[in-house]
């Protein structure tokens, strides 16, 4: 009971026209960023490796390797600050936390894409 | 304008600001609540107002004296009773009178008075923040309190040293956290921050002081 008049009040601020991405696809977030008085977009594509959390508070880690090194964010997927989440490719995992590919680098983090079901199409 | 109201804590959440900030916020039910008692300086010696939440009791619950205090302010059951000091300048409440959430908007700064969660009988690390001493290394002193008095001076123990013991159930106030949002239809008020006590406890909403 209590629960429920929690997701109540928070259900207007949740974004509805998410993509379904899960963890091991790659992903490109688009972040608002203010300079001064402009406002730009700047993306970050990577692997998502997890998803934590439910309702508002939700929030994924997206894993890349720039230059060498592995840099990780962790975006509140609800936040205003978050434009919009494209799926680049999807990836097929057994887990729902990839931890492990923090470990992995080069051709041992790749992952296979998972094949598309016929009937249920996903949208990007 | 009631100088406060009563409630129940629902839980925490988060919200998000126009301007993109993240607000820890705690979801709180409140009233509507009913005027039960109005002291007069005449009669009471002060000013005040006793406050009831309207909550469904089952009858037998309350004693034969409570429902005859009740009956006089038109209501049968309500749950949490609580007094309030009037000051001079908001008196417009009468016996019977109804306190709703309307009353607040955001913006506003309230005190919230709960009683805290139950911590039972612990350690002085817990209770006052002690330090204790390393794990390992063939210490043997881990979380014990140290001495309390020496034994040549002043070979007693003062009053008010800090020992193990009972902790939290206490009354608790958090004072002037900011009104985020009021839902008049669900009675919820939100307010930034944390609030004292479990989720589903009682609280006391009431306008800060300072």
């Amino acid at each position: 009971m209590t629960s429920a008049l929690l997701e109540k009040s928070t259900q207007n601020l949740l974004k509805k026209n998410l993509p379904d991405f899960r963890p091991g696809d790659t992903i490109r977030v688009h972040v608002r960023i203010r300079e001064g008085e402009k406002e730009r977009l700047q993306a970050f594509e990577g692997t998502m490796i997890a998803r934590n959390n439910k309702g508002v508070s939700e929030t994924i880690t997206v894993r890349k390797m720039s230059f060498g090194h592995g840099v990780e964010r962790i975006f509140p997927v609800h936040a205003p600050v978050i434009d919009r989440i494209e799926i680049v490719r999807t990836g097929k995992v057994r887990r729902a936390k990839l931890y492990y590919l923090r470990g992995l680098r080069g051709k041992a983090a790749r992952l296979r894409e998972r094949p598309e079901k016929g009937s249920q199409a996903r949208a990007s | 304008m009631s100088p406060g109201i009563l409630g129940k804590k629902i839980g925490m959440t988060q919200v998000f600001r126009p301007d993109g900030q993240v607000v820890p916020v705690t979801l709180l039910k409140v009233g509507p609540c009913v005027v039960v008692q109005r002291k007069t300086p005449s009669i009471d010696g002060y000013d005040a107002v006793q406050l009831g939440l309207m909550e469904y009791v089952k009858p037998m619950r309350i004693n034969k004296p409570s429902t005859g205090h009740l009956k006089r302010a038109g209501v049968e059951g309500v749950r949490y009773k609580s007094e309030l000091r009037l000051r001079p300048g908001d008196d417009d409440l009468k016996m019977g009178d109804r306190v709703l959430v309307g009353e607040f908007k955001p913006r506003d700064k309230v005190d919230v008075i709960g009683v805290s969660k139950g911590r039972g009988f612990t350690g002085l690390v817990k209770r006052h923040h002690f330090r204790g001493g390393p794990a390992t290394h063939g210490s043997m002193f881990h979380r014990a309190p140290g001495s309390i008095g020496a034994s040549s001076y002043p070979s007693r123990v003062f009053p008010g040293t800090r020992m193990a013991g009972h902790t939290g159930t206490q009354r608790v106030t958090i004072r002037n956290l900011e009104v985020v949002q009021v839902d008049e239809q669900d009675n919820m008020l939100m307010v930034k921050g944390a609030v004292p006590g479990p989720n589903g406890g009682y609280v006391l909403v009431r306008r800060a002081k300072r």
